[in-house]
């Protein structure tokens, strides 16, 4: 067996992907480890998105495997499925439930039973409450608790987010762009949370911000045309003469 | 006048069935036959009767079918009531001296009924008439009674009109087909005949032929020709139906272009379109008033007349409702659902308020009534000429759209509205013309519409639900997957028409197109990429 | 249960909900025991006429349930409306027995006329009231998850969802106009005798018909109410706000609507079946397009996702239509017309929606 795959939470190979014939990913393959902090960096275009649609089901791969833990074969599930296997992802423009409290929209992510029968009996146990203050406190949204997600600046919105994910507590963390709209101190809060996450999550943090992805200090993946273009340390991968071509600049 | 034909005619016949003339002492005899109340007597006095040649038997065996014949029972003599009720002597076409008094009517029960049709058709076979003669073949083609067989004979050799002979000789094909003792070489010529005729009497009269009636290759030479006649046939009612569900796919196409660019480009669920298409259809009515009012020699010229009338009108209309109501529900499309069903609810009350209630009577010009024969294979030239301006509106639409400047700004705000500002454009004007646009081709479709519906307040309502199906099943936001659409619902409309009836045809056509929908949301031709999603 | 439908009551709804046992009360008793020459009589004509609206709120509630909470426009509810009529409708005309006008003690009238010699397999039971009443849920509810099942897991939603939903009761409407399905054609049934013993013309049964229209509604309105601020509720405004987002938390959105469409589907049978009794016929048009999108416009009137609203929206709109009808028939048109317009334009959240908001009070919609 594929030593690759067996010791991967998610595992990547050879999938493409194209809208009306233009290629988004292009056989990408790409393996995460369990536990793993893995900063993936790419010009606009270059897919990084696109990958994310693909592990959480939100796009079909025309061709290619898509393996989560080792066993797990996702191209053939939905998006509801994939997320209750463990697969949590906060989105690049920050979607929440405008319309409830953050408190709510915290309950709602809030790992636990999903089903539409289970839903009807419940609601707001004191453990859960308990538990989304424990978010609220990481998050720093204490004071915001009762008011209107759609209220939130963009930067609050992405907290949110981000505690959502944490509420859900899933294996694997998806994270597309955190730190857009963040202050500096915001950012570098962001990038010691993942950080601490990591080791029992494997988190996959899609940026631009190259201080931020430096901060990360992890394994770092350049994506370009939809495929891998470099990959290794922060160091190696900036150095890469291809990289600096095509997206960090001369 | 009539009298006199007819015994001319009954001279020809006699001349031409009998060269011999029938003695006094025989006629009478003859028509004594007929004076009796026993059908079987009857019947083959009446053989008898249209077989001598006698002068004025066709009168009597007239006045028999008619239920105008008598007898004298003491001396069995026959009398004809005539039109005006008087009596007749049968024998001397004399008026008798006195009322005849004790008269017994002829009676005549099924079987009698069938020799005297028979007679008769054997008779006018020989009418100088040829559309009579034609006539009378046909009437022997459904009777097919064999004691035709020897006047048929004699008519086919002696006939000179191909057509005419043609019908003769299918005649006696028809006859000889079911008779027993006829040589089994003609009955084999009789099926092929029958073949070549090939409609749905003759498939019926082949099927008829068995092992128990006739011998074997008579059968299979039957069963030949029946096949190739159902192929025929089967081949005639597909292009029928086709040209049905055509005619009706131009008609949804109508219904739905105006749709296409409300709905399928600009995304708005315009529940009052049915309503534009009813002014359009009331526009016509109205430019009928005043043409058969003030002009009445331009009345062909009524529906080209209304044609631009109904665009301003409907796109009128259609211009105040995105001025006043649409556009303050962007983005809302449930909303504007509800809105503009309103909107309908009140231009079909104001239309009732104005018109009435009842059907408007739209006429139609000369060049769209009347049918086009092409074998069997029928077109109404109203059909026609819809089907070629639904195409024409589409394709106009089409370079509207793909050709003007105005269709690329349309398309260049539906497509990215803040970019669309950004260059200039007057993204609300847009908005408001493209809607009023699609409003008046609404209108246009109500001009042709008039033509082949009822006209009244509730004409629209109608087509609502048609076009949306249409749009939505074509691919929203595509031109030529409405045209598509259009054209296959209307055939699949046809064709389950014959298998499922109109009504339940209509119901399963409805439960696939919901289950369509649901297997592919996004039509036949779904647009794809992150626009759509959003 | 009990717990469950009560739980997180406000003010709103227990102001409700004593109304309706008030008036479940006083309408009867007003109407039977009061004197026919005292001013306080209410006439028989008005009790069947409040039921009437009464089963319209009912209907209101359900389609509140399933657009107001979940976003689903549902163009079709006409149709469970008609089919728990129906089902209702059966009963009665089974009841009829001997006493039609061709006195078959087995046929129905109608079917007599048209020469039938057996009762169809689709007539089989209706002679009992528990089955009838079963049907009245079930038929609908069938019908809802079958639907809903195809809709939602294909994953059609928004004004596609209306749109085929309206080709639904339009297709059913098309085919109970058909003689030969079997429930009475385009004149339906009517000339119902009997409802479980009663005769149905008599002011009591009337009134007891009344009374428990209100009941059905108050409990609908509690079932309605219960689902909503639970922890499902809070699922299906997610769904209704962001149903992607949703999904991508592991919910199964279509779980979620196709329970919700379930019960709204069964709670407009039941109205439906409360209504036949009362009005004494249902045929086909009960299926046309026209009454589903009414009663979508009673609900935008009271106030969509707030409940309440929504029976108050019913009983408003027909208040006003028996009204105008009654009055000035062509202006009805023009009047509904308008409400549709000015209620999307000006009133979006209705009228009960624009007093939660006018008096500080958040509208239930998205309290928790
Ligand atoms: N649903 C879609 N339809 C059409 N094109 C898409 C779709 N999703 C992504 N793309 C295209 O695929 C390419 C990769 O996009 P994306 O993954 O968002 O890039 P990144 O996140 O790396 O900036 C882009 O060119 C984008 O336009
Ligand atoms: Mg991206």
């Amino acid at each position: 067996m594929n030593p690759d795959l067996t010791d991967s939470i998610l595992y990547l190979d050879a999938v493409s992907v194209s809208f009306d014939g233009f290629r988004a990913l292009n056989d990408l393959s790409l393996v995460v480890g369990r536990g793993e902090l893995r900063a993936i960096i790419g010009p606009n275009g270059a897919g990084k998105t696109t990958m994310m649609d693909v592990v959480t089901g939100k796009t079909r791969p025309d061709n290619g495997t898509v393996v989560f833990d080792g066993s797990t074969d996702l191209t053939a599930m939905d998006e509801a499925a994939i997320a209750a296997l463990g697969i949590g992802r906060k989105f690049q423009k920050p979607t929440v439930f405008d319309g409830q409290t953050v408190e709510d929209n915290l309950l709602l992510a809030l790992e636990g039973p999903r089903s539409a029968v289970s839903s009807l009996f419940g609601w707001r146990s004191r453990v859960a409450v308990e538990q989304v203050l424990d978010v609220l406190a990481i998050v720093r949204l204490g004071d915001l608790r009762a008011k209107l997600a759609g209220s939130l600046s963009h930067g609050q919105k992405q907290w949110l987010e981000i505690g959502m994910l944490l509420a859900q507590n899933p294996k694997l963390l998806l994270v597309d762009e955190p730190v857009a709209g963040m202050t500096d101190a915001e950012t570098e809060e962001t990038a010691r949370l993942l950080t601490s996450i990591a080791g029992d999550h494997a988190v996959v943090v899609v940026e631009h911000d190259m201080s931020f992805v430096r901060t990360l200090n992890c394994k770092v993946t350049c994506l370009h045309e939809g495929s891998v273009l470099a990959e290794g340390s922060i160091d190696l991968v900036s150095a890469n003469d291809r990289v600096i071509d095509v997206y960090l600049g001369r | 006048m009539m009298r006199a034909i007819l015994l001319i005619l009954g001279l020809l016949s006699c001349s031409l069935l009998s060269p011999l003339p029938v003695r006094a002492d025989d006629s009478a005899a003859l028509l004594s036959r007929l004076a009796t109340d026993n059908y079987g007597d009857i019947e083959s006095g009446i053989t008898a009767l249209a077989s001598s040649g006698l002068a004025g038997s066709e009168i009597i065996l007239n006045a028999l079918a008619d239920g105008r014949l008598s007898y004298r029972p003491s001396d069995k003599a026959l009398f004809i009531k005539d039109a005006s009720g008087a009596w007749m002597e049968a024998a001397t076409n004399a008026t008798p001296a006195s009322v005849p008094m004790g008269l017994k009517p002829v009676k005549v029960n099924n079987r009698v009924r069938r020799a005297l049709e028979a007679a008769l058709g054997s008779m006018t076979l020989m009418s100088p008439d040829p559309l009579k003669r034609i006539a009378a073949a046909d009437a022997v083609f459904k009777s097919r009674d064999a004691n035709t067989l020897a006047a048929l004979d004699a008519v086919i050799s002696k006939e000179a009109d191909a057509t005419v002979k043609r019908h003769f000789e299918d005649a006696r094909a028809a006859v000889l087909m079911l008779k027993s003792d006829a040589p089994e070489a003609d009955r084999v010529a009789a099926a092929n005949t029958l073949g070549a005729r090939g409609d749905q009497d003759s498939l019926a009269l082949l099927s008829s032929v068995t092992e128990a009636n006739a011998p074997a290759n008579v059968v299979a030479s039957a069963s030949l020709a029946a096949k190739g006649i159902e192929r025929r046939l089967a081949l005639l009612s597909t292009a029928q139906n086709a040209w049905y569900g055509l005619s009706l796919g131009s008609v949804l196409l109508l219904a739905a272009i105006g749709l296409a660019i409300t709905f399928g480009v600009m995304g708005i669920i315009n529940m009052a379109h049915g309503e534009m298409v009813m002014l359009g259809a009331y526009t016509t009515f109205v430019v009928q008033e005043f043409i058969r009012a003030k002009a009445p020699s331009l009345f062909d010229w009524s529906l080209p007349i209304a044609i631009p009338l109904a665009f301003c009108v409907s796109g009128l209309v259609g211009l105040l409702i995105e001025r006043l109501i649409i556009r303050h529900l962007y983005g809302r499309p449930l909303e504007t659902l509800l809105a503009t069903w309103g909107v309908s609810l009140v231009l079909q009350q104001a239309v009732r308020s104005i018109f009435g209630a009842n059907n408007r009577e739209v006429g139609a010009p000369s060049y769209m009534t009347g049918v086009w024969d092409l074998g069997g294979f029928q077109i109404t030239y109203g059909r026609l000429w819809i089907i070629v301006f639904s195409l024409a509106v589409f394709l106009a639409l089409l370079v509207v759209m793909k050709g003007t400047s105005l269709g690329l700004r349309m398309r260049a705000v539906i497509q990215n509205r803040r970019m669309a500002a950004a260059m200039g454009i007057r993204t609300p004007v847009i908005d408001a013309l493209t809607f009023a646009l699609g409003s008046g081709v609404a209108g246009i479709a109500g001009v042709a519409l008039s033509q082949i519906d009822n006209v009244s307040p509730n004409l629209g309502q109608s087509y609502i639900i048609d076009s949306f199906l249409v749009v939505v099943f074509g691919g929203v936001g595509n031109l030529w997957g409405t045209l598509l659409g259009a054209l296959s619902l209307g055939l699949a409309n046809k064709f389950l028409e014959p298998l499922a009836g109109a009504v339940l045809g209509k119901i399963v056509l409805l439960a696939i197109i919901i289950l369509f929908i649901q297997r592919r949301p996004r039509g036949l031709f779904a647009l794809k990429g992150r626009a759509v999603e959003s | 249960m009990i717990a469950f439908l009560f739980r997180r009551f406000d003010k709103t709804a227990t102001g409700f909900i004593l109304a309706l046992a008030l008036i479940a009360v006083l309408v009867p008793v007003f109407n039977l025991v009061v004197s026919e020459t005292s001013a306080f009589h209410i006439p028989n004509y008005l009790v069947a006429l409040w039921g009437k609206y009464l089963s319209y709120a009912l209907l209101a509630v359900a389609l509140d349930l399933v657009w107001g909470y979940c976003g689903i426009l549902s163009l079709g509810h006409g149709a469970f409306f008609a089919l728990g009529g129906y089902a209702m409708g059966m009963y009665l005309m089974r009841q009829i027995g001997a006493r039609g006008v061709y006195a078959n003690p087995i046929l129905p009238d109608f079917m007599v006329f048209l020469n039938w010699k057996e009762l169809p397999y689709t007539w089989y039971f209706f002679d009992h009231f528990a089955y009838a009443a079963l049907m009245v849920v079930l038929v609908p509810s069938l019908l809802a998850l079958v639907f809903g099942w195809f809709a939602f897991r294909s994953r059609v939603t928004g004004v596609y969802l209306s749109i085929i939903t309206q080709s639904l009761t339009y297709a059913l409407l098309l085919a109970f106009f058909r003689n030969d399905m079997g429930f009475g054609g385009n004149n339906g049934l009517t000339d119902f005798k009997d409802i479980v013993g009663a005769s149905i013309q008599s002011p009591s049964t009337r009134a007891a018909l009344f009374a428990l229209t209100a009941v059905f509604l108050a409990l609908g309105f509690l079932v309605a109410r219960a689902l909503v601020t639970s922890r499902f509720g809070q699922v299906l405004a997610a769904i209704r706000d962001a149903e992607s987002r949703t999904r991508f938390l592991g919910y199964r959105v279509e779980h979620y609507k196709l329970l919700v469409f379930v019960v709204s589907a069964a709670m407009a049978g039941i109205a439906g079946a409360l209504y036949v009794p009362q009005v004494g016929i249902i045929n086909p048009s009960e299926f046309a397009p026209a009454n589903s999108i009414e009663a979508v416009i009673w609900v935008a009137v009271g106030g969509r996702g707030t409940l309440v609203g929504a029976a108050i929206g019913a009983v408003l709109v027909n208040f006003a239509k028996t009204w105008l009808t009654g009055t000035s028939p062509e202006f009805w048109l023009y009047g509904l017309g308008a409400l549709f317009i000015l209620v999307t334009l000006f009133l979006p959240k209705g009228i009960v929606g624009a007093l939660a908001a006018r008096f500080g009070q958040r509208g239930e919609g998205d309290a928790a």
